[in-house]
């Protein structure tokens, strides 16, 4: 492996990781601080790309689609969190896996509906279509650079609203210790509003600007919820900064994975948690 | 007193075990040709009540939801999928002991370091190592990848040349399962009640108490998850023997959410509930599928309902039936009405006294 | 110095940057009521949970029978014959009072596989479980659930529980805090007879019961110990009088 072709793949990994990131950090707000398994988070993935692709096709416009995407799929979750796990918060997490699972069956089934069961692709936006000559045989393109930059601003908002306001407290609070959030004397119902619509917005938008990168499958939340599990076990739960750390790590062993032993590529996260369980089983930042 | 049933619960077992096990009796008068098809169905349902049963002990009685438990039940098929020859029976007599093996020693190691985590990181954990077997079986060569392994011959159940049972007969197969289903439950039975069992209920009343008092609750955890495990292998090893062929839908998370689905309709914690749960799990699905291609939204959307009306499933209606006062309170009226003051959680599980946080 | 059970030297135990418990030494002589005394948030409770090994001392020594015992767990703490109650009652609801008492009594079974030993050991078990209810004066509640009890009922099923272990220490978190005039006047009375067989190391906020009760006391303030002596000597301790039973009566009487 020459050097190029290895910058391509620590680009690639930190580009995934980036991704992931996105999606495990709302995954792990709602936890830490709502005490909520969600894992129709996947599916607000799925729907955020497609979502897009749908829009991008009617409006003819890759960010014009974007723009009105994200508010549907705030929306969306709302009317989830409002309906649903409203009547959870003081359930067993059993109750709460059993009805966001069945959120799944009822998400995966509509995208079926409404988009059907094809394949889908939707094309690189023309401002970002170029690509950056590495080498001679090598290049890369400039949307993935892109998407990097996003998402890397989108952690330093995430990191700035953590160290330096009042909600940046009340969510390191929760990570150390959920019953305290319920101690500070803040209207919980209006946070827990505000962090699940957050969360959704989260992952919905990597959705979103993963569109262009992927392939817009059904069932591609369920792939990306399990490996953003492994994300959240690996930095603990609730904590962001092990989110953003652990989605790296995670990114980056998934991509040389598939490129150094293709045959366990697939077991190579795993391994890693397992790896991770055993000496800190509260996860590498908890 | 925990784990025991009013006497109706018996009743109500007994005469639905004697229905299903004269079903080929019955079965061909009732349905006609359609009664093969029935029949196989049932003895797919007991293998998944054999699955449910298992997980309770997990769930139910030990208070640790696994959502990766599929991994055991995939593991049972493809343990005999694998070691079967491909021109001939293998016998059931060395089969059986490898499946428990394997599995066990499976869920020693992936139990070992699930049991290290508490809570929500249980969920997320099983549910991951569930999926690293389902990604390896997919990629691998060895396994056939997604299309699985088929198996060829079924186990041979032979003494001294003389052939006890042939698996390969319908009816024959359909009452072993259905024995396994019985014999699985009185174990379960018995194990509840022990004091194994008692301290199960301590974990899962208050797991803090019982280290506080000197048990080293990770180990009887563990013993939990292996038990369990070998269980569902089994049941596993059953559900391959029928359908002909393991394959990687069998341990995907999905299979783990729905026999958590079978738990939930059925009442978890009684034991005989996943039996109905998992019963009244395949025949909705049978029904939804008749009434529609997009089944699984219906399916969705029963699952959420029974979280939000029936927590306790079918078994809390049998225990205590509704009665008029009862359904005034039920979380479903909440559900209606937000500002409703909150019922009692007694229809979820007595709360535990929480360890004592002062310092 | 054969007479001290339980000995600490300098033990201290931070959360984050406060100081719960503070350069604290402490002594429990054998077969003495040993009450410690303190206001709200001197950190009785913390020192109660590092003694009883619920989390583990940031500095300092606990010695057990002459043995180094800091660090280990809770449950090999309880096996080794410390026995512990909660502030919060903390039995097992759906278990019976027996069953509560069973679960107790078994722990030196041992292992996951002592679950299925001999009938005779499980008779012995039994018996020690019967006794513990006898002492509690719980026996004709024996096949009640627990979450069908009384408070106070629940209070003294917990002191059984403990008992049931057959500790040599043991140590109370307010038994009985949250209970009636009559019922702490009860248990109080249970508690004196049990101070010829057991050494108990008491948390108590109930003034009457304490002076009536402990042998020698420990005063609290701020995580650290004020005063240990006699009873007779802290009551009549100015110190003591003036940092702790002030602010105390303050608190009573707003």
């Amino acid at each position: 492996m020459d050097l190029a072709f290895f910058g391509v793949q620590l680009l690639n990994g930190l580009q995934y990781g980036l991704l992931l990131f996105l999606i495990a950090s709302g995954l792990t707000l709602i936890f830490g601080i709502m005490g909520i398994i969600n894992l129709a988070h996947g599916a607000m993935y799925m729907i955020g790309a497609y979502l897009v692709y749908d829009l991008t096709f009617r409006l003819g416009n890759f960010w014009l689609a974007i723009l009105v995407a994200i508010p549907v799929a705030v929306a969306l979750g709302l009317l989830i969190e409002r309906l649903f796990l409203d009547t959870l918060y003081k359930r067993d997490h059993l109750y709460q896996v059993l009805l966001t699972f069945g959120l799944i069956l009822v998400l995966n089934e509509m995208q079926r509906i409404i988009w059907g069961g094809d394949v889908h692709s939707v094309p690189v936006p023309e401002l970002f279509s170029g690509r950056i000559r590495l080498t001679d045989n090598l290049q890369y393109s400039h949307y993935r650079l892109f998407v990097m930059g996003v998402c890397l601003a989108l952690a330093g908002v995430i990191y700035w609203v953590i160290r330096h306001t009042r909600l940046g407290i009340i969510i390191r609070a929760g990570a150390v210790n959920r019953d305290m959030v319920e101690g500070l004397g803040i209207n919980v119902r209006t946070l827990f509003t505000l962090i699940f619509s957050v969360g959704v917005a989260l992952t919905a938008f990597a959705g979103m600007i993963a569109a262009p990168l992927t392939s817009i499958a059904p069932g591609m939340g369920d792939s990306i919820l399990i490996t953003c599990f492994v994300v959240v076990v690996i930095g603990g739960i609730g904590s962001i900064k092990g989110a953003f750390w652990g989605a790296i790590l995670i990114g980056m062993a998934e991509t040389f994975g598939a490129v150094l032993i293709p045959s366990l590529a697939s077991m190579v996260i795993y391994l890693i948690m397992a790896a991770v369980l055993l000496v800190k089983p509260r996860g590498l930042f908890a | 007193m925990l784990h025991t049933y009013p006497k109706r619960v018996v009743v109500i077992m007994l005469v639905l075990t004697a229905v299903v096990a004269v079903f080929p009796l019955w079965g061909p008068a009732v349905f006609g040709a359609q009664s093969d098809f029935l029949m196989e169905k049932l003895t797919l349902m007991l293998i998944l009540a054999l699955f449910a049963m298992s997980l309770d002990l997990l769930v139910g009685i030990v208070g640790l939801v696994s959502l990766g438990h599929a991994l055991f039940f995939g593991l049972g098929a493809y343990t005999l999928a694998l070691a079967s020859p491909d021109f001939s029976p293998a016998a059931i007599w060395w089969m059986v002991p490898l499946v428990m093996l394997v599995s066990a020693l499976a869920a020693l190691v992936v139990g070992f370091l699930v049991i290290r985590t508490r809570g929500i990181f249980f969920i997320m954990t099983t549910l991951a190592f569930g999926q690293m077997l389902y990604y390896f079986v997919n990629t691998s060569r060895h396994t056939g990848g997604t299309d699985g392994v088929f198996i060829m011959f079924r186990p041979s159940v032979e003494l001294g040349g003389a052939v006890l049972l042939d698996l390969d007969n319908p009816l024959t197969f359909f009452y072993l399962c259905l024995a396994l289903v019985v014999v699985g439950y009185l174990f379960l039975r018995w194990l509840t009640r022990s004091f194994y069992g008692q301290v199960l209920d301590g974990i899962h009343d208050n797991e803090h108490r019982m280290e506080a008092l000197g048990y080293a609750t990770s180990h009887y955890k563990l013993v939990a998850f292996v038990i369990s495990g070998v269980m569902a292998s089994i049941a596993g090893m059953l559900a391959a023997m029928q359908y002909g062929f393991a394959n990687p839908a069998q341990l995907g998370w999905h299979a783990s959410g729905e026999v958590l689905m079978m738990l939930i309709l059925g009442g978890m914690g009684t034991i005989f509930g996943p039996i109905l749960g998992a019963f009244a799990y395949e025949i909705l699905q049978h029904t939804f599928e008749h009434l529609t291609p997009h089944w699984p939204i219906l399916m969705g959307l029963t699952i959420i309902l029974a979280v939000l009306i029936l927590p306790r499933g079918i078994a809390g209606l049998i225990i205590d039936p509704p009665s008029r006062a009862r359904l005034a309170k039920s979380p479903l009226l909440r559900w209606l009405k937000p500002g409703q003051a909150a019922p009692t959680s007694e229809a979820v599980k007595p709360a535990a006294s929480a360890p004592s946080r002062e310092g | 110095m054969s007479d001290i059970m339980l000995q600490t030297r300098g033990l201290t135990r931070r959360f984050g940057g406060l100081v719960a418990v503070n350069d604290v030494d402490f002594d429990v002589r054998e077969n003495e009521i040993h009450a410690i005394l303190g206001p709200n948030g001197a950190g009785k409770s913390t020192l109660i949970n590092l003694l009883s090994g619920e989390f583990p001392p940031s500095e300092g020594e606990i010695r057990y029978r002459g043995r180094p015992i800091q660090g280990r767990k809770a449950r090999h703490v309880a096996r080794l014959g410390i026995g512990r109650s909660h502030q919060k009652t903390n039995i097992f609801p759906r278990l019976t009072c027996l069953q509560n008492c069973q679960l107790a009594a078994r722990i030196h079974m041992g292992g996951v596989f002592g679950s299925w030993r001999s009938r005779h050991q499980a008779r012995e078990v039994d018996e020690r479980a019967l006794q513990a209810l006898e002492t509690c004066r719980l026996v004709q509640r024996a096949h009640t659930p627990a979450s069908a009890m009384s408070y106070g009922e629940q209070r003294q099923l917990q002191i059984a529980m403990v008992l049931a272990t057959a500790p040599r220490l043991m140590l109370l978190d307010e038994p009985m805090a949250g209970m009636g005039r009559e019922e702490t006047a009860q248990v109080t009375e249970l508690l004196k007879g049990l101070a010829d067989r057991y050494t108990l190391v008491l948390i108590e906020h109930d003034m009457d019961s304490v002076f009536r009760l402990a042998d020698r006391i420990t005063v609290m303030v701020d995580g650290c110990v004020l005063e240990t002596g006699p009873t007779a000597q802290i009551r009549a301790s100015e110190r003591v009088r003036d940092v702790y039973l002030g602010r105390h009566h303050e608190e009573a009487h707003p």
